[in-house]
């Protein structure tokens, strides 16, 4: 008996490998790979097509033309009229409201997912997933038994339990609450690290791929945009359309005034200059600021007098008290725009916050992101 | 219960076991598919599957003699397959009665497959069990107040069926005479009291089937669970 899925140390003979393309609706052009033990997350708005992606690979959708290859087999292969049929897939799939079996208990519904083993075994080994995913003492308890939270557990226990070759899971964290969603994140972060199988999660949620998945791809409209690792597309989006599908607010049209060998000026307007990093682009070219509410902080009195470079003025537009922080929009003097970001409270008292209260910040070079705009894309 | 002869009974028992232990499964499988499908043609066939609930029971038993006559060609092929005509026969009952049933057996099949969520059958699926697998572990333990409501449904209606077995079977005395052709006949000749008795039994067990159903309907374990 193992607990194991999949222990091959071959890393790429296990990855996933993804080409989906579909004319009729849900229109689809999806390319992806994912390695073993790798968390891939698929991002995108609602009807972008990442449930169509995931039910594909599964074998729950036919596709007009592609290919799913994981571990070296070919389960789909559309020009060689090669479909393999869902159960020989061996994937591990954790549904959006979990699509437990409501008459069994949570140990028959694990168990029912392992195959080829004496009925005792089985139930020893749907006990032991149960134990790895803290359901522990509930093994008997109907699904409308379990909160939410423990649904989702032995949802998840049934996914692993029959040995799979990919771990699909279809935004397993949208039926439950903030406070049990938190707990969730972390037993899966810790269950993962035994996982030598692709992964892939389907979400909307960013703040959730920061803090579960290694890699992002992003899709809309049935389209791959960009597939990177996660710090790397949430921070570099390849275009402006991307920034925006991945909720950044802070961008900001500008051309390029001229080049340093340190760094890079850019013109937000007649009167609105950044100093940013350096960029292989030409003096005049057309690009957009990407500024991490990160790199942006509040100006103390004495720089607001001094001529600092990276110092913008502005009136408060709203603020919202969160908690311990302000969620600041500040209306810049320099563009006809906001910029958005977020100040520790006790750094800032309630007057200042104050709709028309002049305020002025300073950007750090380093938390500007430049996309070349002749990159860009249209998205509708 | 020396007053009421027992033979009516019989037959119209004999008449509900055939008619449910044939119509049955057609309607497990006929149910099952209206419910998944996305043929076009869904809302021809369910209309078409409700017809016998809206039709006068003379229409279908007019349409009926017509199909068993055996000067018809389908009167004639029925007569090779049962070696008798169906008409004023047992057999040519059970087939009437059968076709008069339908829509007690399919909707409440297609209504429990319905409220099934599809997503469960895909979770036997993608873990590894086979669609034979997936029937018998999962949609049946769902679906069996389906099964139970279509099946005493279509077995209390038998019992009270009365206009086409009437013009299908005729009266024959322990061949097709049912119970409520029983109470026609009695009520004809005065017998009031019998004809009360013969009507009382139906109501009995027509409101015992009733009960069953509804029972059963509360106990809907898939309606209960799901979510």
């Amino acid at each position: 008996m193992t607990n194991s899925v999949h222990k091959n140390t071959d890393v790429a003979a296990n990855m996933l490998d993804v080409s989906l393309q579909q004319r009729s609706t849900p229109a689809l052009d999806v390319k992806m790979r994912c390695n073993a033990g790798e968390l891939l997350a698929l991002v995108g708005p609602s009807g972008s097509g990442k449930t169509t992606v995931l039910r594909s690979i599964a074998g729950l959708q036919a596709i007009d033309t592609g290919f799913v290859k994981c571990a070296s087999t070919t389960w789909l292969d559309t020009k060689n009229n090669v479909n393999v049929t869902i159960q020989l897939r061996r994937v591990g799939m954790v549904f959006q409201h979990y699509a437990l079996f409501p008459h069994k208990t949570a140990l028959e519904n694990v168990a029912l997912a392992i195959r080829d083993k004496s009925t005792k075994e089985k139930r020893l080994l749907a006990a032991s997933w149960l134990e790895r995913t803290n359901m522990t003492g509930m093994e008997n308890r109907l699904p409308r038994e379990l909160s939410g939270g423990q649904r989702q557990r032995v949802a998840l226990a049934r996914a692993l339990a029959g040995n799979p070759s990919v771990l699909l899971l279809d935004e397993p964290f949208s039926a439950v609450d903030q406070q049990t969603r938190r707990k969730l994140y972390r037993e899966l972060a810790k269950l993962r690290s035994g996982l030598e199988i692709p992964m892939i999660l389907v979400t909307h949620d960013v703040l959730e791929v920061q803090q579960l998945a290694d890699s992002l791809c992003l899709i809309h409209k049935g389209q791959t945009l960009q597939q990177g690792t996660v710090h790397d597309v949430i921070t570099k989006p390849n275009n402006k359309n991307i920034a925006k599908l991945l909720g950044h607010q802070n961008l900001f049209t500008a051309t390029v005034a001229s080049l340093h060998p340190t760094l890079c000026v850019f013109k937000l307007s007649d009167t609105g200059h950044l100093n940013g990093p350096v960029v292989n682009l030409t003096k005049g070219a057309s690009v957009t600021l990407l500024i991490a509410p990160s790199a942006i902080s509040l100006a103390i009195s004495n720089e607001i007098c001094s001529k600092q470079p990276n110092l913008l003025r502005g009136t408060v537009r709203d603020a919202v008290s969160m908690g311990d922080e302000w969620s600041i929009t500040v209306h810049l003097d320099a563009i006809t725009k906001s910029l958005r970001f977020r100040v520790p409270a006790h750094t800032v008292s309630p007057e200042q916050m104050k709709p028309g209260y002049p305020i002025s910040v300073n950007v750090r070079p380093s938390g500007i992101y430049v996309i070349d705009d002749s990159f860009n894309t249209v998205i509708d | 219960m020396n007053f009421l002869s027992l033979s009516p009974f019989i037959v119209s028992f004999k008449l509900a076991f055939w008619t449910t232990l044939i119509l049955l499964p057609f309607g497990m499988w006929f149910g099952r598919w209206l419910a998944y499908t996305r043929c076009s043609a869904k809302p021809w066939v369910e209309s078409l599957v409700l017809l016998p609930l809206v039709l006068p029971p003379t229409v279908i038993g007019y349409y009926l003699l017509t199909l068993f006559s055996p000067e018809s060609f389908t009167g004639q092929w029925a007569m090779q397959l049962f070696g008798q005509p169906l008409v004023f026969t047992f057999p040519g009952l059970v087939v009437a009665s059968m076709i008069v049933n339908v829509p007690f057996v399919v909707q409440p099949m297609q209504l429990a497959y319905g409220t099934m969520p599809i997503e469960i059958r895909e979770a036997a699926w993608v873990s590894g069990l086979s669609s034979a697998e997936t029937w018998w572990h999962v949609e049946l333990p769902q679906v069996w107040p389906g099964i139970l409501a279509s099946a005493t449904l279509v077995f209390s209606h038998t019992l009270g069926e009365f206009g086409v077995v009437l013009l299908v079977g005729g009266n024959i005395e322990g061949i097709t005479r049912t119970v409520s052709i029983a109470i026609y006949d009695h009520v004809q000749a005065f017998e009031m009291q019998t004809a009360g008795w013969f009507s009382f039994s139906l109501v009995v067990f027509s409101l015992a089937a009733l009960l069953i159903v509804r029972l059963s309907g509360h106990n809907n374990v898939a309606a209960k669970n799901y979510r």
